[in-house]
């Protein structure tokens, strides 16, 4: 029966995990920018949410209306300021600028809210169907919902929309779609929004189904890179598979074991699968050399 | 432009000038100014906590030092071979703990015996870096960048959890010297000085050697550089490994000199960050880029953390200042005066060619400089 | 003697067969020329070849050691060196330090943290760049070379390992006439003067038919045929690939 809370446990928070990782890892097939700030605008993003609950007394699913469009308009605005500025080593200079952007956001933050753990409220946070022992909270199962409907909306727009013919062409090959007409900076500078925009409503769910702060940033991170590396870089599908595939294994050595095991062998995992297969679980081989 | 000028016939044209002399690059600084203007500046950092000996200017010295150690260890690996690494924060953290905790354990008086234990730090980071490089360098670079990070976070992981060992987020301590006032910071000044030249000479003896090459091949083109004959794993880990000896080093003069080992201070994922943009702002892959970039950013940074280091506030102006010095020196200080050094040398040269015609035979290279030679119709 | 061996090698890429059976031999001393239609196979034989793609099927020989299977760091020292159709040279390297890197493995394995630029290397490196003529270009990063300076510096990277068999993937490539004239001399002399084997993949028929003492011509990732160029030109199998493109002018 543990088993199954923990499994149950693992799918429905892996579907967030999904969510905040497709961001990243969107992100990264368009522009080969691993954004290091992900975790932190998660918590950004929680944040937002958490200050108009207090101020507005909202349902916290309703924010999302404000804060995805703002933060769509951050990740859209860091392109142009920073990212598109760079010329050279643009993968690790990338890396570098946007962990610099997240140390600027956790200290706005931490000066702004401070450390102490906060969780977003709501009437229906501390609620949950049972079915027999087991326990299924909530906010875990509306978490899991949101994020099914908005990875469809990725999906919608990555497949069905002529926006999305461009993103994936550009993930192809920049150049080439650049001689094909397609505006490259704006097609990356939407990714990131979309990227960052992903980030708030996760943030969302994420201060409703967790307590945080702004140094639970790196934990974060450090998880959803994870995600992305098995999920195989850039393959939002794979980062929806590998997210549910580790947080079930965590939670269900952290129901069985030991939380600290648990924790531990999300990266054990990680450690086994890269030794061998290096492109992740998903990840696909590179077709031909030359 | 179908004409060949050198092409045809390069052995009529140039004079059996000595190998060694067509080589030579014409616009770089000989060997001797080179070495002055190296000695003079390990000269003054000596003479700098003698001239200014405040403790509390030396104390920014001793971190100064920990980063110029780290930055050049940071880029034998990741400047010459083109790998970079956000995680050697795992061999700062490892550095950190193992002296602190050998001297735990095998009650090192506090003092001068303390200070012998420093090297080891360096020692267990590298034998650490064996096995944890064997894993991270199957990966190509993207998510290499990646898998250094990760590992970072589950050593930080493991120290906080491992807490009968480590001591958890209570950390470890260790005893200070019971040195006093001015002298107290001197000893962990010269060591890390002596530590960064070291660094230096290894990092130098690499840049000039066969070895070094490779490297830089495996920087431009992996593949190509396999196909050549060099051993790339091989390499890459011996590179990596020399690496991380340096950070650990570093790692070890912290752990002496502030006394204290915590977790989420010994792998912390900001060290990198710091470490990474010295080299960048210097020059990643050069000889004096690291020296440059530590020698101005670190001491920058410990003057930010003095003055704001009780809010948060320093995060942010450092943030930004990494931000803006990233993008407006995206080369680093010193390839971008080297390239102008050289087209204002090159162009010296060239009105000194037009002003007196060289006759033939008077200079050893009676090409015409500029771009002419094997032209194949300008398709570059 | 055969220097490089081929045996009923197969290879496919998802649904794309593009070896399907290919034997091939390869002469020591000879210029051996290997034409074939686009998509025939040639760049997918010589990186099966070089170890830089390992076969589904078949062996592959070099002077009787079975390099199937080998890294091509391994094939390297056997003394086989190859070129790339896009060139592939360090651009971030000077030109003499791009030289150097081939020479890694010579001498003891300390030899390696001794200086790559001692005085007889330097000799050595000379020599190889008077003869494909960019010693003026020496301490130039290669990255700023022209295309076909490029090809020429990938060209004495491989050489001055002094390799037995030198795999040149289309040296005429985006070449202008009279560089490639020079580079076909450097090749004969090569060939006459230290005995280098070669094998040049090449859609220049006159640059080929002109050059090689043996030509194998590619379908359909096999051997259609091979010998001398002038049996090859009139073989009808050969038109019948080409259907009627260079090899029928040639052969006029």
């Amino acid at each position: 029966m543990l088993i199954l809370q923990g499994i149950i446990d693992g799918i429905l928070i892996g579907g967030l995990y999904a969510l905040m990782g497709a961001g990243l890892t969107l992100v990264f097939g368009v522009m080969e920018i691993i954004n290091f700030a992900q975790g932190i605008l998660v918590i950004l993003g929680a944040f937002l949410s958490y200050s108009l609950v207090r101020a507005t007394h909202i349902d916290p699913f309703v924010t999302i209306l404000i804060t995805i469009p703002a933060m769509f308009l951050l990740g859209y605005g860091v392109y142009y300021l920073l990212i598109a500025r760079l010329k050279r080593d643009r993968v690790i200079m990338s890396l570098l600028v946007m962990f610099a952007v997240a140390q600027v956001i956790e200290g706005v933050l931490d000066i702004a809210y401070g450390g102490t753990l906060v969780q977003i409220h709501a009437s229906y946070v501390d609620t949950s169907l049972r079915f027999g022992s087991i326990n299924i909270p909530l906010v875990y199962l509306y978490a899991f919902i949101l994020s099914a409907v908005l990875m469809g909306c990725i999906y919608v727009i990555l497949y069905k929309t002529k926006f999305g013919r461009a993103l994936r062409a550009t993930t192809q090959n920049p150049a080439a779609a650049q001689l094909v007409g397609i505006d490259v900076h704006r097609v990356s500078a939407a990714t990131l929004g979309i990227g960052v925009g992903l980030a708030a409503a996760g943030g969302m769910l994420y201060g409703m189904t967790a307590s945080f702060n702004p140094a639970s940033s790196y934990d974060l991170i450090s998880r959803l890179l994870v995600i992305v590396i098995l999920g195989g870089f850039g393959s939002v599908g794979g980062a929806m598979a590998a997210a549910i595939i580790m947080v079930v294994i965590e939670d269900v050595v952290a129901v069985t074991w030991s939380p600290v095991w648990g924790q531990t062998m999300f990266y054990l995992v990680l450690v086994a699968v890269l030794l061998f297969r290096q492109q992740g679980i998903f990840g696909k081989q590179i077709a031909r050399a030359q | 432009m179908t004409t060949l000028h050198a092409g045809t016939a390069p052995a009529e044209l140039l004079r059996p000038v000595e190998a060694e002399r067509a080589f030579r690059d014409p616009f770089e600084p000989s060997k001797r100014s080179r070495a002055t203007a190296w000695v003079a500046l390990f000269a003054l950092l000596a003479a700098f906590p003698i001239v200014f000996s405040n403790p509390a200017v030396t104390s920014i010295g001793v971190f100064t030092m920990m980063f110029l150690v780290a930055a050049i260890g940071w880029n034998i690996f990741s400047g010459y071979s083109g790998y970079v690494s956000i995680g050697h924060a795992v061999y700062y953290g490892f550095g950190q703990y193992a002296v602190a905790l050998l001297i735990e354990h095998w009650h090192v008086t506090p003092g001068a015996s303390e200070l012998a234990i420093i090297p080891l730090g360096g020692i267990v980071a590298a034998a650490v870096a064996v096995p944890v490089g064997l894993i991270l360098l199957r990966v190509r670079k993207h998510t290499f960048i990646v898998l250094t990070i990760a590992a970072m976070f589950i050593f930080q992981l493991l120290a906080f959890n491992f807490a009968g060992f480590t001591g958890g987020s209570a950390g470890t301590n260790v005893v200070s010297p019971p040195w006093t006032g001015t002298v107290f910071n001197l000893p962990f000044y010269y060591i890390g000085l002596g530590a960064a030249i070291l660094a230096l000479l290894v990092s130098w003896g690499i840049r000039r050697s066969k070895y070094g090459l490779g490297l830089l091949a495996i920087r431009d083109d992996e593949d190509r550089a396999k196909g050549l004959g060099i051993r790339v794993t091989r390499a890459k880990l011996i590179a990596y490994v020399a690496s991380a000896f340096f950070v650990g080093i570093a790692g070890g003069l912290y752990a002496t000199f502030v006394g204290a080992v915590y977790p989420q201070f010994a792998f912390d994922p900001t060290y990198d960050l710091a470490i990474a943009v010295m080299v960048f702002v210097g020059g990643l892959g050069t000889l004096p880029g690291p020296v440059l970039g530590a020698l101005v950013l670190a001491p920058i940074q410990q003057y930010f953390y003095i003055q704001f280091g009780a809010s948060t506030l320093y995060l942010i102006i450092y943030g930004i200042l990494f931000i803006v010095i990233l993008l407006t020196l995206p080369a680093g200080v010193v390839p971008s005066i080297s390239d102008r050094y050289r087209s204002w040398m090159a162009s010296r040269q060239r009105r000194r060619e037009e002003a007196t015609p060289t006759v033939g035979g008077a200079m050893p290279v009676t090409v015409p400089a500029g771009p002419v030679g094997i032209d194949d119709g300008g398709a570059r | 003697m055969n220097l490089l061996e081929v045996d009923e090698v197969t290879k496919a890429y998802g649904g794309i067969q593009a070896l399907a059976g290919c034997s091939m031999t390869f002469e020591e001393g000879k210029i051996n020329g290997l034409i074939g239609p686009n998509g025939s196979g040639k760049t997918t034989l010589f990186n099966v070849m070089t170890g830089y793609e390992r076969a589904d099927s078949g062996s592959v020989h070099v002077a009787g050691t079975d390099v199937t299977a080998a890294s091509p760091d391994q094939v390297f020292s056997l003394g086989v060196g190859r070129t790339f159709q896009l060139t592939r040279i360090f651009p971030r390297l000077t030109v003499v330090e791009n030289l150097h890197v081939a020479s890694q493995r010579d001498g003891g394995w300390m030899s390696e943290f001794s200086r790559w630029s001692s005085p007889s290397e330097k000799v050595r490196s000379k020599e190889v760049l008077d003869f494909v003529g960019l010693t003026r270009l020496a301490a130039e990063k290669a990255g700023n070379l022209s295309y076909g300076q490029q090809k020429l510096l990938e060209f004495a990277c491989i050489m001055i390992a002094r390799p037995k068999a030198m795999l040149l993937d289309e040296p005429a490539g985006g070449v202008n006439p009279s560089l490639l004239l020079h580079l076909g001399g450097r090749i004969k002399a090569l060939n006459e003067e230290e005995g280098t084997t070669f094998v040049i993949v090449e859609h220049d028929m006159e640059f080929v038919m002109g050059l090689c003492d043996k030509v194998s011509v590619m379908h359909q990732g096999r051997c259609l045929c091979a010998g001398e160029p002038e049996t090859v030109r009139s073989d009808p199998a050969v038109l019948e690939a080409y259907l009627g493109t260079d090899m029928r002018e040639v052969a006029r």
